[in-house]
């Protein structure tokens, strides 16, 4: 126990490079799958087709093989090698982008066809029809799935340690187990706790959200506003 | 002001709708009623555009709906255009469709400030008046979801009404409603068409209403009209037995 | 120098293809231990309090951890308690107790999903406990949740790459070793997504196959 503070600082050296994968990847999944995720369901077929390609051919394949891809292949067809760290957000960001899609369509399908009638009824375009009413309807549905794809982003952040990126678990599996070899029990329960504490934060921040936005919808009214349906009744 | 001019509807092999043709004079109050199926709602959800014609052509204030004049024929007009007619055209539904993700407020100035490019201030404006009009000037800042479903179906009248249609479509605007609450939507609806002219189509099932609102109706059967006429002749003196049973199940039920 | 030469790939690809039956086995062995752990798992989150608490505890600790690290753990960290494994086998446990946290889940759901009715009608009927479970109460749960432990198979094929950290040669390691030894990595790692496609897509088709036929039925 007596190392635990040298663990620890080790450890927190990762940090950064942990952090700046899973925000980095986590924006570059919000984009991806809104875009590929509308894309499944638009009305062109080329569109839809060249999403689908994109959403199966990245969830058909290995993670670990889309991050070498890039690091060790990509560079010999474009002719320069991405930073490590960026290279590792690409390919967190396409992967789990490619899962994103599929709960975007998913969520956006669940909003009821009623909602896209009131909205053409008021000559809505197209765009608005999605932006104004469907999407903040959807992004309810979205928020949870979310979460959990949020969590596994975080935890695949871990396989950046196989291209050299110093995140936490290569701090502790190239830097800390080589020097305290005994004392692996402790490094790696350390290492994994912190991920659970990245994890908890992630669901909170989600939970939050979800809160927010079943709000915005009337969904789960405060005391407030449920005291004011209650009265409404007698109108 | 409505013109349909053999306009036919399918389902896959089901007929809903044959060769109809009739027009609505602008002002007019225009009922439809029927059995249910019979192709009353279908009508309404064509002018909308909520659904496309097999066959046959519509238009409203001179305008076809979903084709467009080419070279002497008739082409199928794109979104633009439909967009475009239908910004004319309001209608109010039997589930209201307010949107959840807004207050009432903004149901009503969404589609004023973001189509008919209102200032913020002018859609405010007519917002507050119409909701003042319906009754629930108070409500303006209340969520859809803490309204009863009278509330909600007069804010979706008033929804409707923002966009100073010249037709407004009312399909079964008081079917979903509790019984009790029946009646004030229908006031309204009274008001509204003594107080201004919009040409207003009405699908429904309050035969009351429906006699006293109107200045025609058309029974529709099977995807026709098999009867049309000012109320107090269809509802007194019907010329056809299909009519006769049908207001006889639906007064006595 | 092309950038990519036939040759080169027909001359590895049979070291690919020793390297995706390592992939299969771990993924064969990992799931069977998936399913078993995870139906345990399931049916004591059901149990006592204190049991319930700490099963519950500990699934959402594994989900929420990555499998690398859980590997690594195994790896290094079982050696000192006197239990040394080959790396393809802490590999095979890792995967196995990875996804029955999952599994255990779906089981959960799949239990939860038979009506309350049954359970009363089993106990109307005074059966032992043992017997509602095996008898009445998995054999409706278990064909439901299917498709969800199919998904899950197919995930952990794709995770089985994680292995090359403890040397495992699996498709990726010999993709690696064979792409280290010719300074050639366009061929070793193009073909090694390929093969992942090839094997993952079609079992996914068929999933969703059998998650429609579910869903009509």
């Amino acid at each position: 126990m007596e190392n635990l503070g040298t663990f620890l600082s080790v450890l927190s050296e990762g940090l950064p490079e942990t952090l700046t994968a899973t925000i980095g990847g986590i924006a570059l999944t919000i984009v991806l799958s809104l875009v590929a995720g509308l894309a499944l369901l638009s009305p062109s077929k080329t569109v839809r087709v060249i999403s689908r390609i994109y959403v199966e051919g990245l969830r058909g394949t290995s993670e670990v093989v889309q991050l070498f891809w890039i690091f060790f292949v990509l560079p010999v067809l474009v002719g320069f090698q991405i930073v490590p760290i960026w290279a590792g957000v690409l390919v967190l960001g396409l992967n789990h982008g490619a899962y994103g899609a599929e709960i975007v369509r998913g969520a956006v399908q669940s909003v009821p066809r009623a909602q896209y009638e009131g909205a053409i009824a008021l000559g809505l375009s197209p765009a608005q029809r999605m932006r104004r009413v469907i999407l903040p309807q959807a992004v309810v549905e979205m928020l949870p799935p979310f979460n959990n794809l949020f969590i596994q982003l975080l935890k695949s952040t871990a396989i950046l340690s196989f291209v050299s990126v110093n995140e936490i678990t290569r701090q502790a599996q190239q830097v800390l187990v080589p020097r305290f070899n005994p004392q692996a029990f402790e490094i790696f329960m350390l290492l994994l706790v912190i991920y659970l504490v990245l994890s908890l934060i992630i669901t909170a921040v989600m939970r939050f959200l979800e809160r927010v936005a079943a709000a915005r919808v009337g969904r789960r009214p405060s005391a407030e506003a449920r005291r004011q349906a209650a009265g409404a009744g007698v109108a | 002001m409505i013109v349909f001019d053999g306009v036919e509807k399918r389902f896959g092999d089901h007929v809903v709708l044959k060769e109809l043709s009739f027009s609505v004079a602008p002002g007019e109050h225009v009922t439809l009623i029927g059995p249910s199926g019979s192709g009353k709602t279908t009508i309404l959800r064509l002018l909308m555009t909520l659904e496309k014609v097999d066959a046959g052509t519509i238009s409203v204030g001179g305008r076809y709906l979903s084709h467009i004049e080419r070279g002497g024929t008739l082409v199928p007009a794109d979104e633009k255009h439909s967009r475009e007619v239908r910004k004319k055209i309001g209608m109010v539904f039997q589930q209201f469709n307010l949107f959840p993700n807004m207050t009432v407020r903004g149901n009503l100035i969404e589609a004023p400030t973001r189509v008919l490019g209102l200032s913020k201030d002018e859609a405010n404006v007519r917002a507050q008046d119409l909701l003042d009009l319906v009754g629930l000037g108070e409500k303006i800042d209340a969520h859809p979801t803490q309204l009863s479903g009278g509330q909600q179906q007069r804010v979706a009248i008033a929804r409707a009404l923002a966009m100073r249609p010249d037709v407004l479509l009312l399909d079964e605007v008081t079917s979903a409603l509790d019984p009790e609450l029946v009646a004030g939507v229908l006031k309204l609806l009274r008001d509204i068409g003594e107080s201004t002219d919009i040409t207003i189509l009405c699908v429904t099932h309050e035969m009351g209403f429906a006699r006293d609102f109107s200045d025609r109706v058309m029974m529709f059967d099977g995807g026709r009209v098999i009867e049309d006429a000012p109320p107090g002749k269809l509802f007194t003196d019907p010329d056809h037995q299909r009519t006769r049973d049908f207001l006889q199940a639906v007064l006595n039920h | 120098m092309n950038v990519w030469d036939w040759n080169f790939a027909a001359e590895i690809l049979p070291a690919l293809l020793n390297g995706l039956r390592v992939t299969v086995i771990a993924t064969v062995l990992g799931s069977v231990i998936a399913f078993a752990l995870g139906l345990v798992l399931a049916v004591l989150g059901r149990g006592p309090r204190p049991v319930r608490i700490v099963v519950r505890g500990l699934v959402e600790f594994i989900r929420s951890t990555p499998l690398l690290v859980q590997i690594y753990f195994l790896y290094f960290v079982l050696p000192g308690f006197g239990i040394v494994l080959g790396a393809l086998t802490i590999g095979v446990l890792a995967l196995g107790v990875h996804y029955a946290t999952y599994t255990s889940e779906v089981y959960r759901a799949g239990i939860e999903a038979v009506p309350r009715g049954q359970w009363e009608a089993a106990t109307a009927l005074s059966l032992p406990r043992g017997r509602v479970w095996t008898g009445v109460v998995l054999p409706q749960a278990i064909p439901r949740v299917l498709p969800a432990l199919g998904n899950y198979v197919i995930s952990m094929f794709k995770e089985t790459p994680l292995l090359i950290g403890i040397g495992v040669l699996d498709i990726v390691g010999q993709a690696r070793q064979v792409g280290g030894e010719n300074f050639r990595y366009v061929e070793a790692y193009t073909l090694a997504g390929l093969l992942f496609l090839l094997l993952s897509y079609p079992a996914a088709l068929a999933v969703r196959r059998l998650e429609r036929r579910r869903a009509v039925r």
